[in-house]
């Protein structure tokens, strides 16, 4: 069995709230998976399932065969995370913010200036090793997070909103780079976001998700024509009902718009 | 049989080698977050002097103006001498209550996401945490000595006594810190931490020895100092630095310190990632 995720009727809930409604999924090895919707749909908190720091309520979930419950350790070993907010320390040069996460991924010593090199290479951040994370643009913020999520080597790595608050060069630099990396290491990516075009162009499948639900899942192509329409915008209008509007709530917005000011 | 007893003694071979693992992760994680803060000291060492200017007011204006009190000075004969580890310890604690106003203002931010998905144990981050908060401490504790030493504010140089103090101050320093994360996690805004904060901060303050002699105190509110750990790390760095006895045992304060600590920690461990989910 070639699928390293494996998601089977995953159900999160939060007091009253049912954060994910009974999700299955599976993410072949080497692959660019998709997890697409808007703002509070539950793509974070499944994420959030699978890199281990929230507990399924019912349903099961694996990585790379481990259950995500009975071998967090295991699972945290192999994979890399980016979270959405921003994850440099900014009082912290870039240089200074790898040999950290060296040091806490596991990272042997002797090993250390080579993988860090091969991660500044991988992210093209050679220029600005020493300047402080607080005056990196969102860009470089970006490449340099993906840089210290590869340190160890992982064979997935989980983006949640990888290029939210990016203009549009930026964005397409870290595609580029993530692209090379999925070229060279066969890295498995599991990426969220609610940009339908990006997903169109740089997701192997993708999973629409709604409401805590999967409304579809399928490439690109197969969901265009399972609806009979020309974009993935209208996939998801097709599969929910009602067209990808702002949702989310206040402190979804307020984080978002932080981070936008941050990144800016 | 013989293959059970293998297979036990295999399983017991492979807890023992994961617990050592868990122990190097515990020990790499906790020098690393140490090392990070080091680093962040040299970058920004003005906040050491800016965070410097409380303490030497209230050691030079509330000190200077109680000078001559006997009373309060627990019998000592400077005031300004027996106020000196209070105030070191008060500063500390500053430092470390406001680190669980970070861990908050990290949740916005990623860092803490993306520790707990690495393979570091929960306790590296909460100690690690604790380590910042003493190293700042710590910087905070030698720029007041230094100026403790240029006024010639009598306090007892020795060697021992002064690393003994620091070493205490470094620990209880940490267990603040393990304290204000775990009220981060119940708390879990910033603007209801900053009131939760200071709720905390002035009664552990006021109702230890840092200003003042237990021994002046009525009788409940010397029943609450016995509580407070502020106390005997108070106790401790005095009879360390001045060298004389202010009514404790010194390694009672060393015990009450270190178990303040530990428990602290643990319940931070577990609490915390509450905070920043």
């Amino acid at each position: 069995m070639s699928e390293l995720v494996q998601v089977e009727d995953l159900v999160v809930r939060f007091g009253d709230v049912e954060a994910v409604r009974g999700v299955s999924f599976g993410v072949e090895a080497g692959e660019s998976f998709g997890l697409l919707g808007p703002n509070g749909a539950g793509k974070t908190t499944t994420i959030r399932v699978l890199t281990t720091l929230l507990r399924p309520t019912a349903g099961r979930a694996f990585v790379a065969g481990h259950d995500v419950v009975r071998d967090g350790l295991a699972i945290r070993r192999i994979l890399g995370y980016i979270p959405q907010a921003i994850s440099i320390d900014g009082a912290l040069t870039a240089r200074e913010n790898l040999e950290f996460y060296a040091r806490v991924t596991d990272v042997p010593r002797r090993e250390r200036r080579e993988r860090i090199e091969d991660a500044v290479d991988a992210m093209g951040l050679g220029a600005f090793l020493d300047r402080l994370g607080r005056t990196l643009s969102g860009g470089m913020l970006r490449r340099l997070e993906i840089a210290t999520a590869l340190l160890n080597r992982p064979e997935i790595l989980f983006l949640d909103e990888p290029t939210v608050g990016l203009d549009p060069t930026a964005r397409r630099l870290v595609w580029e780079r993530l692209e090379e990396l999925r070229e060279e290491s066969g890295t498995t990516l599991l990426v969220t976001t609610h940009q339908m075009e990006e997903a169109e162009r740089q997701c192997d499948r993708i999973a629409i998700m709604d409401h805590g639900q999967l409304a579809a899942q399928g490439t690109p192509a197969e969901l265009c024509n399972e609806f009979g329409v020309e974009t993935l915008d209208d996939v998801f209008t097709a599969a929910t009902g009602r067209s990808l509007t702002e949702g989310g709530s206040f402190r979804d917005a307020r984080r978002s718009r932080r981070l936008s000011r941050r990144l800016g | 049989m013989h293959a059970e007893a293998a297979g036990s003694r295999a399983g017991w071979a492979e807890s023992v080698g994961e617990l050592a693992a868990g122990l190097r992760r515990l020990r790499n994680g906790i020098a690393a977050m140490g090392w990070a803060e080091l680093r962040k000291l040299r970058h920004d060492n003005l906040d050491i002097a800016t965070r410097s200017v409380q303490p030497l007011l209230w050691l030079f204006i509330f000190g200077t103006a109680l000078r001559r009190n006997r009373v309060l000075a627990g019998g000592f004969h400077d005031y300004r001498a027996y106020l000196a580890p209070g105030i070191m310890a008060q500063a500390a604690l500053f430092i470390a209550i406001f680190f669980g106003l970070a861990v908050i203002w990290e949740r916005d931010v990623g860092q803490l996401q993306r520790l707990l998905a690495t393979p570091l144990p929960r306790l590296a981050i909460v100690l690690g945490k604790a380590v910042g908060a003493g190293i700042r401490a710590l910087a905070q504790a030698l720029v007041l000595l230094a100026v403790l030493a240029a006024t010639g504010i009598s306090i007892r140089w020795s060697v021992g006594g002064v690393l003994g103090a620091l070493v205490l101050l470094v620990l209880a320093t940490g267990g603040f810190a393990c304290l204000s994360m775990i009220l981060a996690s119940l708390v879990r805004t910033r603007e209801r931490f900053m009131g939760i904060g200071q709720m905390v901060m002035m009664p552990l303050f006021f109702a230890s020895s840092a200003l003042y002699p237990l021994s002046i105190m009525p009788g409940w509110l010397r029943v609450v100092a016995h509580g407070n750990p502020l106390t005997y790390e108070v106790h401790g760095m005095r009879q360390l630095l001045l060298g004389v006895s202010t009514g404790g045992t010194l390694w009672v304060d060393f015990l009450f310190v270190g178990v303040f600590l530990a428990v602290a920690a643990m319940i931070a461990a577990k609490t915390y990632p509450r905070a920043i989910l």
